[in-house]
């Protein structure tokens, strides 16, 4: 049994309709890449995960229980944590105080400490209003509040958009340390090498179907698969 | 032009009405910016707060446990009505949640009117706070000092709420991204119903602290209720910061003004909310966001 598994779903936003019978599974331990060109579903498919879309059919399974339906609240409860596009930082609170409301439901909450010990720099901005923070320090935060919750599986959609060059390398850093120590992910990204880095599984998404599912070697061996495919290159 | 003392006695004046409508407002604001809904019974409750003390007092004969009483049943009052009415409109329309809010404060007035008859009673001032205060330059009602303190003590007290608690914390967040609390593992609906609790015994508290200084009618927050909504506006929607210093600057600009020309108070207040919104549609404290 799959640490998630999403079965056959179909989600809408409104009257349009995104996800067609669209199906993934995620084993315990491994980090999946979703790719696709803008507008194939990779972030309908992870908020219909988080349960803020309730897909129309199909089910999603965490360890073979059925989540689809339930509120994201429960949901993150249960140990799925979406880190939005939008960063989603709260603004008017300090970054501590984003990390405690962060941990408040955790059973199992890190320490100030061991989240600092993975990005230092929130550390020296601990008081700051996260509307002060940089874009880089913005996605640390946000990886951060996942990371403190301490949730079996992370959501990351697009965690590198807009971001300097070093600071994607620092953010790829510490997305590779998390997955060789185990920590389920499914990440969204168009930089590909840089989902490819540190992602052993890869599914390709086209109009809201999957169109390839393979290893990152896989697809690395085969650059035309993702151009044709995807429309990005790998 | 007026005497200085005159002047000096209009600003304290704005001092105690400008603490009252921070208090209305914040109640009025923390409503409005965790559960999205703007509360048109406000005003009918600042009156049923009024009328609580009214009561309250005849039973018991003391100021402070009438209103210790009065806080009780506002509390009751306010849990009552979110979970029997107003959480079935979370998710409707603007335009129902004014509609069905409009309402419970119009069967609210009536309740009072039809129960307490429509002419006006009076609250004794608290025996604590007969007579009045030699300031140096300036004699001022003692009571009307003791209300300026004692709003200013609730308001450090609602802060320290907001600010130091988990609860605060979550309000805070979830006036910010309401969406991301969800997804962070937190149910906001729990907290709905105590901050809607909070908003409506803040109001009714501010009713019953004022009943004395004025005559108690079932029409008394009608006016109070139009100005607190031009403090939260001035403040900046769901702030409570904009709440305290909008409802400070609103009080001292219709009584500095009075102080010249009464008719010309509200004219004023209103002209400066326009001015505002033209020159920052958020609000002092505001910041883009919901509603």
């Amino acid at each position: 049994m799959s640490l998630l598994e999403v079965d056959r779903i179909n989600t809408l936003y409104g009257d349009s309709h995104v996800l067609f019978d669209l199906s993934i599974r995620v084993e315990e331990g491994e980090v999946v890449a979703l790719l696709g060109r803008n507008g194939a579903g990779k972030t309908t498919t992870l908020r219909s995960i988080m349960g803020v879309l309730a897909p129309k059919s199909g089910e999603i399974r965490l360890d073979g229980k059925t989540i689809s339906g339930q509120s994201p609240s429960a949901i993150a409860n249960l140990g799925v944590q979406l880190v939005p596009e939008e960063r989603a930082i709260f603004g008017g609170l300090t970054v501590e105080e984003n990390l405690r409301i962060a941990a408040l439901t955790a059973p199992n909450a890190w320490s100030f400490e061991r989240i600092y010990g993975v990005f230092p720099r929130l550390k020296e901005r601990r008081k700051s209003q996260g509307r002060t923070l940089s874009g880089g320090e913005q996605q640390m935060l946000s990886i951060a509040r996942a990371l403190i919750r301490d949730a079996r599986i992370i959501l990351l959609d697009e965690p590198f958009e807009g971001l300097a060059p070093l600071i994607v390398r620092d953010l790829v850093n510490v997305a590779a340390s998390l997955a060789r120590e185990g920590r389920t992910m499914i990440v969204i990204e168009q930089n590909v090498a840089a989902a490819l880095s540190f992602a052993t599984r890869v599914y390709g998404l086209n109009n809201g179907h999957v169109v390839f599912e393979g290893t990152s070697a896989e697809l690395t061996a085969n650059p035309d698969l993702a151009r044709d495919f995807l429309g990005v290159g790998a | 032009m007026p005497s200085w003392p005159a002047l000096a006695s209009q600003a304290f004046n704005g001092l105690a009405l400008g603490s009252l409508l921070a208090l209305v407002s914040s109640g009025l604001t923390i409503i409005l910016g965790t559960l999205g809904v703007l509360n048109f019974a406000h005003g009918a409750l600042f009156a049923v707060g009024a009328y609580a003390a009214f009561v309250m007092l005849q039973y018991t004969q003391s100021f402070l446990l009438a209103i210790a009483v009065g806080c009780g049943f506002m509390l009751v009052l306010g849990f009552l009505l979110e979970r029997l009415i107003i959480r079935f409109f979370y998710g409707r329309p603007h335009e129902d949640q004014i509609l069905v809010t409009y309402g419970i404060g119009i069967v609210l007035v009536e309740c009072v009117r039809a129960t307490f008859g429509g002419n006006a009673q009076r609250v004794p001032t608290p025996s604590w706070g007969q007579g009045a205060t030699q300031l140096g330059f300036l004699i001022y009602p003692t009571y009307r000092l003791q209300l300026i303190a004692i709003i200013a003590t609730l308001l450090v007290g609602l802060y320290l709420v907001l600010y130091r608690t988990s609860m605060g914390l979550v309000v805070r967040a979830g006036i910010e991204n309401p969406g991301m609390v969800g997804i962070l593992g937190i149910n906001l609906r729990r907290t709905f119903l105590l901050v809607f609790a909070i908003g409506v015994v803040a109001v009714g508290l501010a009713g019953m602290l004022y009943a004395p200084v004025v005559a108690v009618t079932p029409d008394m927050g009608a006016n109070f209720m139009a100005q607190s909504f031009v403090v939260i506006v001035l403040g900046g929607l769901g702030s409570f910061p904009g709440a305290v210093i909008g409802g400070l600057i609103a009080g001292e600009i219709v009584s500095l003004t009075s102080a010249f020309n009464s008719s010309y108070s509200e004219v004023m207040l209103y002209a400066l909310m326009a001015l505002l919104l033209v020159l920052r549609p958020q609000g002092l404290f505001g910041s883009e966001g919901r509603v």
